[in-house]
């Protein structure tokens, strides 16, 4: 009978993700909610319809209101503080996601030969999620 | 559960506890915004720097009622359950309410869910 496989204790990948999972939940939470405070402030000066406050609440860029019903997308809402939130909700969202499919993909595949495969190619992804996610960001209307 | 004994739809149902369906749940929905915002940039992304049809077809999609509805449900149970889970990892204390964190967690995701679904489907009709 074979012995189970324990991995050691102290600071190792699942546990650094483990971490990370939790603390990226919560601060994805609470930049949404920087985002939906702010989307209320200018929404009332604005007055903005309820899809437009979502749309800055998932993701405070310009373009993602752009189909919106506001006469000027730029005021208040194209500076570098909201460019700056962009890009920490691209990190912390990709990251969270490559890891959670990471997780779900090792839970069916296990430890088997592949693993170092499946890993390179979700890190592949994710690197590419970010690099387009950045590029949008920087391409976005200003 | 022996094998080859007939079980009926009690075989179907998973014995464990509602904490399970909470998990289940959790991960399906996260397959699902995975899908969703990755499509949604490579959609965004074309629709910026290609000009290409595909991006607008696949924002029409993304964009149209009743796949927000879908949309919406993997979002907001995944926010208020990863904040439950969250929660309870910090808190190692609080795991033994885990099965009370679950009756609030659909406590509090019923109502927010069914008013944001009221609300798109009520503008949904109203801009038509």
């Amino acid at each position: 009978m074979q012995s189970r496989y324990v991995p050691n204790r102290g600071l190792n990948l699942d546990y650094i993700m483990w971490l990370f999972t939790r603390i990226s939940g919560l601060g994805i939470i609470l930049l949404a909610l920087i985002g939906l405070g702010a989307a209320m402030v200018m929404g009332a000066r604005l007055q903005m319809d309820l899809p437009t406050i979502l749309r800055w609440t998932f993701m405070p860029n310009p373009s993602h209101v752009v189909n919106s019903n506001i006469p000027d997308v730029t005021i208040g809402w194209a500076t570098d503080f909201w460019q700056i939130m962009q890009y920490l909700v691209i990190a912390f969202v990709f990251t969270h996601a490559a890891n959670g499919i990471r997780m779900i993909v090792e839970d069916y595949t296990g430890t088997s030969a592949w693993r170092p495969y499946i890993r390179a190619l979700i890190a592949l992804a994710w690197v590419g999620m970010v690099i387009i996610g950045v590029y949008v960001v920087i391409g976005s209307a200003y | 559960m022996a094998y080859g004994k007939y079980t009926g739809l009690q075989g179907w149902v998973y014995r464990g506890s509602t904490p399970y369906y909470a998990f289940a749940l959790h991960r399906l929905s996260a397959m699902g915004i995975i899908l969703f915002v990755g499509l949604h940039l490579l959609a965004s992304f074309s629709m910026q720097q290609l000009l290409g049809t595909w991006g607008t077809a696949i924002n029409t999609i993304y964009e149209s009622w009743w796949f927000q509805i879908i949309v919406v449900f993997c979002v907001i149970f995944h926010t208020f359950n990863g904040f439950r889970v969250a929660i309870l990892d910090i808190w190692p204390k609080l795991i033994k309410y885990s099965r009370e964190a679950v009756y609030l967690l659909w406590a509090v995701f019923i109502p927010v869910y069914l008013l944001t679904v009221y609300l798109i489907v009520t503008n949904a009709f109203a801009a038509s």
